[in-house]
């Protein structure tokens, strides 16, 4: 197990590697000059040229993307072109408000569509497995921005029961400390910060997990009708077990890799995709950097962006792959 | 009449399909005493599984549906109790143990939590006392290392070993009947013999009743004190072994005892009985056998024999034997 792990982490090399070089020819590759973008159109052309040069976008591409590797080795993920600070440092902020948000989407599908899926599958051909179908047919094909758009409409505006924009409130902002406000207002042991700050996470968290717990819903469904016509469960029910038992024991546990498998995937796809719900919600998280690092051109930052996620997505899956054999028996590392 | 421990009567399973109502199980009576074996022979797909499925209640609903009839344990009528007494009665007096060892047990629960689990439902006693019910089960189904055996998984065990720890988990609660539907039908001959042993083993020191549904006439010969031989969702013999295997009624059980290769004489081809079992409610009118039976005569076509009495406690259904 513990050399799989090795074996896994040390393969993830040469996958990081490639990305870069991805990401960091494919930026270039789009038009637009950084130095134009940060000077505006009425700077003149020497201007515009000596900012190039000090920017280090004149050298050859490869000098350009050694000298870049060179830093991400040493954990300098560069310096940002805009506001001329390191990235390393500014990065984290943004990275805690989209795990935050990604992690309250997640318990939110996980719980209400692997259990709808679940008793869909229990009561197949019931007007609960149906309604519940229907819903998640709905729900994956519900756009993010209108979604988000309606909760705002109706739980801010219309109800106000929910605030509709950002992370804490304006007038009494939170201390960061490890920037995952959650965890930060309970180790001050501000009770009140604490319930503003699930307050703020309660729409953007929803429209965000909306699709993802469609997803689990019909495939925790399809996995748990399968298992359902097993013969072992058939034994279990020959044994006098109840049905309860028999589904959320039996069967879920036998159920659950594809499951597994679909949680790895979209919690990758959370914490990258969540640009257009943070946007919507004025969330200040990793996809609003990345997105604001696009619109000015700043190439370190969209790099080492793209690159901070890609990385984690591949570790999620890393860590699906480690937790199946802790649901299956059969699967040895 | 109704002091037998299990009374099945007149007993109907139907499918609904798509295609219209399938009778699986049509008019089919039988019973077992204390410490009986009972045998139900036929061929594939003759409602022999159905049969034993509505027993425990475990017809698959929808689309099956047991649609008349009686099954009668310990006078209580089950085709009439709630799930929730069923429950009660499953694993603890009407325990099964099935066709399929490679996957019948679950295979993500370790082999000692599967058996626990089955003392545990139906008793209050603690883990650590089914631990020792289960540990001493397993002993007495033969298996050994039955301490390294309770914390192992069924991927980790041999067929035979998994069909120990089916009939183990089956006989742990000491139940009153078993049903043993096809039990050695996916194991090596060797391996057959000994969990055939066991069980009649079993049997003698529990007094369990057991119905045995098989397709193996050997298995029968060797197991059984009566038989009932199943066609086409109907009972068309019903003997005790003696008189099934020395006097045979029914064409069709005859041609069934006629297929069992003889070593004492050498023929050239096996005997087999032509034509194939028909789908259930695929023939309409008259016997369901008169299609592929070499007596068959006019009334056969037109209308269906009732179970008859013959000699002894001998039955039959069959027109060759209606107006005796």
């Amino acid at each position: 197990m513990l050399k799989y792990t090795f074996r896994r982490l040390g393969a993830l090399i040469p996958v990081l590697i490639g990305m870069s070089i991805l990401v960091f020819l494919i930026i270039r590759a789009i038009p637009g000059d950084p130095a134009q973008t940060i000077l505006g159109d009425k700077a003149s052309e020497q201007a515009v040229e000596n900012l190039r040069e000090q920017l280090g976008l004149n050298n050859p591409i490869y000098i350009q993307y050694f000298s870049y590797m060179k830093g991400l080795i040493t954990g300098d993920l560069g310096t940002s072109i805009r506001t001329s600070s390191p990235i390393s440092a500014d990065i984290w902020p943004y990275l805690a408000a989209t795990i935050e948000l990604a992690f309250v989407a997640l318990i939110i599908a996980v719980v209400i569509g692997v259990n709808a899926g679940i008793l869909s599958a229990w009561f197949q051909n019931s007007i609960f497995d149906y309604t519940a179908m229907i819903i998640a047919l709905i729900g994956i094909s519900m756009p993010v921005f209108w979604l988000g758009l309606m909760e705002q409409w109706a739980f801010s505006l219309e109800l106000g029961w929910l605030p509709s924009i950002g992370r804490e409130s304006v007038r009494d902002p939170i201390t960061p400390i490890t920037h995952i406000y959650m965890i930060d207002t309970l180790i001050q042991g501000d009770f009140d910060q604490f319930v503003v700050v699930i307050k703020h996470l309660f729409l953007p968290g929803i429209a965000l997990g909306t699709i993802p717990m469609a997803i689990f819903a019909r495939m925790t469904r399809s996995s748990m009708l399968e298992v359902l016509r097993s013969d072992y469960i058939r034994t279990a029910r020959a044994k006098g077990q109840k049905m309860f038992v028999i589904v959320y024991k039996h069967a879920l546990k036998n159920a659950f890799i594809p499951i597994l498998t679909v949680i790895g995937l979209q919690t990758g796809l959370l914490l990258g995709g969540a640009i257009l719900t943070e946007t919507i919600f004025s969330w200040p998280g990793i996809g609003r950097y990345i997105y604001e690092a696009i619109q000015y051109r700043d190439y370190p930052v969209i790099q080492a962006g793209i690159l901070v996620i890609a990385t984690i997505f591949v570790l999620i899956n890393l860590i699906v792959d480690l937790l199946y054999a802790a649901f299956d028996p059969r699967i040895k590392y | 009449m109704n002091s037998h421990l299990l009374h099945v009567k007149e007993l109907q399973t139907q499918f609904i399909t798509d295609e219209g109502t399938v009778p699986a199980v049509d008019d089919v009576s039988f019973y077992v005493n204390p410490g009986e074996v009972l045998g139900i022979v036929g061929e594939s797909g003759c409602g022999k599984s159905v049969t034993s499925l509505s027993v425990m209640g475990l017809v698959p609903s929808p689309p099956g549906k047991i649609t008349g009839g009686e099954i009668l344990f310990d006078g209580k009528d089950l085709t009439e109790a709630s799930e929730k007494q069923m429950q009660k009665i499953r694993g603890n007096e009407i325990a099964m143990i099935f066709q399929e060892p490679m996957t019948s047990l679950n295979p993500v629960i370790k082999i000692g939590d599967q058996l626990i689990e089955g003392v545990r439902i139906h008793t209050d006693k603690s883990r650590k006392q089914a631990k020792e019910q289960a540990m001493d089960m397993l002993q007495k189904v033969g298996l050994s290392r039955v301490d390294e055996l309770m914390s192992q998984y069924p991927h980790q065990l041999s067929g035979g070993m998994r069909q120990r720890v089916m009939i183990a988990m089956a006989f742990i609660c000491e139940p009153k009947v078993l049903i043993a539907d096809e039990p050695t039908t996916a194991l090596d001959v060797t391996i057959q013999k000994q969990i055939l042993n066991l069980m009649k083993q079993l049997n003698s020191e529990m007094h369990t009743a057991i119905i045995l549904i098989t397709h193996d006439l050997g298995v029968v010969a060797e197991m059984c004190d009566r038989v009932v031989v199943m066609y086409a969702g109907k009972i068309v013999e019903e003997a005790t072994v003696k008189e099934i295997f020395n006097d045979p009624k029914h064409p069709y059980t005859k041609g069934l005892i006629q297929s069992v290769p003889d070593l004492r004489q050498r023929k050239d081809k096996l005997y087999s009985i032509p034509g194939n079992v028909p789908k259930p409610g695929q023939i309409k009118s008259g016997c369901v056998f008169a299609p592929r039976c070499a007596y068959a005569f006019e009334t056969c076509g037109q209308e269906m024999p009732k179970l008859c009495s013959t000699e002894g406690s001998q039955q039959v259904r069959c027109w060759l034997y209606h107006e005796k």
